[in-house]
């Protein structure tokens, strides 16, 4: 079996509240020993990690791989690499591919390409209805079998029997269900927030209420059906209210929000800048405060990517005909390490974001670095300043509001069951 | 948007939203298009500033006024003239914006008037269009329609004189209006005493007090005392969209009858970017009546257009 040392690193786990300089052994995949080896253990590698932070590999719980139906845009491939790239070790992978993970056959081919290249982890989510039509529910039984760790319908489901039924039928098979909280009807054909910015450059708008709405139904439904529910990418200060109080009621709630919504408003499309169209849309001053606050003082578990990586051509329109998205694997850790300089975090907070709570949100045992857990791990350089442009970006998408922001903290190792998959030294793969 | 509407001397390059630009640049067009209104009452309708000059009219959205203004200023500027009419199928069948914009440089052409469905299309035409090309905003989305501002200013100009003492009421469907931005902007920078909007609250866009107007519900309220009523058109399809319950319940809550009119200052002007829904918005004797300048705001449309076409050519400086 192969052999690893991470050696005088300032270790972080924050799932076990872990903050100390120490080494990490591991023996095939898995953490064998922190600090002192077992007796006689000598690693075939070792890694000097000094003043470098060793945390446990990321976890995203929201990557579009874009593969299968627009690999043009990205593939499994290029974006578990670059996934990798960053620190990324476990991603999510919604269902609105084509065709739509809701059979067993596309679950597996996410997985067993995932497995080929060797890089990111990747878990598929389920659809919650055939299609994501919102009529007939998806055979939740057989995906989980195949590997899905969640089920969701990613656009909004408008028959609440439905919606329902599904969450029952989610809660039978212990599945987890993701909630895209969006209005079937408020600002369907919106491309940003309803406010003073969309009135001003004749956007269609997408009120608050679009969000707010469907959050107070599927709380009042996940009351009466006993399902387990996340809700993803919350925009609205209101909706972040709500969860919280769902959550002190002792509701089966958590939430995540999406890295760009932590840093930018909707007074950043300005004039028309094309990066700044995403859905859930940008919102205001107020709203951002409110989200970062959920992070604190709760109603907020986890912060991802939302990774939607486009090709060129993708943002090449007038601002409401291009598509949404952004492309945010590059971002995670670097926005990551910025929230907590601005809002002054602790890095076990921080990174706790991005790597506990997402894998309790999961419930999978990955996310710490505690001994005989998977040897999935993010080494970086807390002191590398670097900043971002379009050549830099590992994913194929190189669609980002944050070209030319100016970062501290570098991914220079990530490791994926005990096995170096990226180190920056000589920039290459050695996978 | 002015950095790139304007070139560095601060000249019009193009000309894509009224939102930014200066007092003196507004009041410059309106003396530019006051200087070329004589070319109308004379017996060969030319001058041959744009000789040689190739304008395209790129017209995504169906028009017959404004498409048929900006070909006779062109023309009464000697400019040869094209007209493309795209429906937005055929931009669906693959064809991008910015194929289509390289096809049409390609032809060696010197100024585009676009007008399409997408707030902020002129401005991304501007962006990607090739140095020497000139692009005129003939109405994007929702955005702007700057000429109908400009014409709509000089109409007030004509038959007010000064702007500062002017109460203004733009009544109508505010929502989906780019004439009402444009001239929210027009108004608000060239000094007017106060800018109202008037109309149903679903209607009235979130946040459009953050403009610096004040927003008016009733008909009665809003037009107590002003100069200048600006009514817009009501789109049929509103109704579809369950924004109102009908023409008619319309009509008797918002639309410009002589009794309503009265409630207005006494010399106050009517004006309508047209084409008007007669017993819709406005009824026809206010329409067709004394205090109506719908129609010179038609003539006086080819000579601001006339104005912004050689301005942004750079054929005439003040």
């Amino acid at each position: 079996m192969a052999t690893l040392s991470i050696l005088g690193g300032r270790v972080i786990d924050p799932a076990s509240a872990t903050d100390l300089i120490t080494d990490v052994h591991i023996e095939g995949d898995c953490i064998i020993a922190l600090g002192t080896p077992p007796a006689g253990f000598v690693a075939e590698r070792q890694i000097d990690a000094t003043h470098q932070i060793v945390c446990p590999g990321l976890i995203d719980l929201s990557v579009r791989l874009r593969e299968p139906g627009a690999e043009h845009k990205g593939t499994i491939l290029s974006e578990t690499r670059a996934a990798a790239a960053n620190g990324i070790t476990t991603l999510c992978c919604p269902p609105d591919t084509h065709p739509v993970i809701d059979t067993p056959a596309v679950a597996e081919l996410l997985q067993q390409r995932a497995t080929k290249s060797g890089m990111a982890k990747i878990l598929p989510i389920a659809a919650l209805t055939q299609g994501l039509r919102g009529e007939h529910l998806a055979e939740m039984g057989d995906l989980k079998e195949a590997g899905c760790i969640a089920v969701s319908n990613v656009y909004p489901i408008g028959n609440t029997n439905v919606l329902r039924y599904a969450m029952e039928y989610a809660a039978n098979c212990h599945l987890p269900i993701f909630l895209h909280a969006q209005d079937p009807w408020l600002g369907r054909k919106g491309c940003a927030h309803e406010g003073a910015v969309s009135t001003r450059l004749g956007l269609s708008g997408i009120p608050e209420a679009a969000e707010t709405i469907e959050v107070a139904r599927n709380l009042l439904l996940i009351e009466m059906t006993g399902v387990t529910a996340h809700f993803c990418r919350l925009s609205t200060a209101r909706a972040v209210e709500m969860v919280k109080a769902a959550q002190a009621k002792g509701l089966p709630v958590t939430a995540d929000v999406s890295t760009h919504h932590l840093f930018l408003t909707d007074a950043d499309i300005g004039d028309y800048h094309n990066q700044c169209h995403v859905i859930p849309p940008l919102r205001t001053q107020e709203d951002k405060k409110g989200l970062r606050a959920g992070l604190i003082e709760g109603g907020i578990n986890a912060i991802c990517s939302d990774h939607q990586p486009h090709e060129a051509d993708a943002k090449l329109s007038p601002f409401a005909l291009t598509a949404p998205g952004i492309s945010g694997l590059d971002t995670l850790l670097p926005l990551t390490l910025k929230l907590a300089d601005e809002m002054q975090l602790d890095l076990l907070t921080a990174l706790g974001y991005v790597t506990h709570q997402p894998a309790q949100i999961l419930g999978i045992p990955a996310g710490t670095l505690v001994v005989g857990r998977p040897a999935d791990i993010c080494i970086f350089d807390p002191h590398c300043t670097w900043t971002l442009t379009a050549s830099k970006m590992r994913s194929s998408g190189h669609n980002s509001p944050f070209l030319g922001w100016e970062w501290r903290g570098k991914v220079s190792y990530t490791v994926v069951n005990g096995r170096v998959v990226y180190e920056s030294v000589d920039s290459g793969f050695s996978g | 948007m002015n950095s790139i509407q304007l070139d560095r001397h601060g000249r019009l390059k193009h000309f894509l939203g009224i939102e930014g630009l200066s007092r003196t640049l507004l009041l410059e067009i309106l003396d530019t298009a006051s200087s070329f209104l004589s070319v109308d009452a004379q017996s060969v309708k030319k001058v041959p500033l744009l000789r040689g000059k190739t304008i395209v009219n790129l017209f995504f959205e169906p028009s017959t006024r404004t498409r048929t203004t900006f070909e006779l200023a062109a023309k009464r500027l000697s400019a040869d003239v094209l007209n493309f009419n795209i429906s937005t199928s055929s931009t669906s069948k693959g064809e991008t914006l910015i194929d289509m914009l390289r096809n049409l440089e390609a032809m060696h052409c010197d100024m585009f008037v676009v007008r399409h469905e997408a707030g902020g299309a002129a401005l991304f035409m501007a962006q990607h269009v090739a140095p020497h090309i000139s692009i005129i905003n003939a109405g994007d989305g929702r955005h702007e329609h700057p000429t109908q501002a400009m014409l709509d200013m000089y109409t007030i100009r004509h038959y007010k004189g000064d702007f500062a003492p002017l109460k203004v009421a733009i009544v109508g469907d505010l929502l989906h209006s780019r004439v009402a931005r444009s001239n929210i902007y027009a108004l608000t920078t060239l000094g007017v005493n106060e800018v109202r909007v008037v109309g149903p609250k679903t209607l009235i866009p979130t946040g459009i007090e953050e403009l610096g107007i004040k927003v008016f519900h009733r008909l009665k309220t809003g037009l107590a005392d002003v100069d200048v009523i600006i009514m817009l058109r009501l789109q049929r399809e509103r109704m579809e969209n369950a924004l109102i319950p009908s023409a008619h319940e319309y009509f008797q809550y918002y639309g410009l009858t002589e009794e309503t009119l009265k409630i207005a200052h006494p010399d106050a002007i009517v004006m309508h970017p047209g084409p008007i829904n007669r017993g819709v918005e406005i009824d026809s004797c206010v329409a067709d009546g004394p205090r109506s300048v719908i129609l010179p705001q038609v003539t006086n449309g080819i000579a601001v257009r006339m104005a912004v076409m050689a301005m942004t050519l750079g054929v005439v400086t003040i």
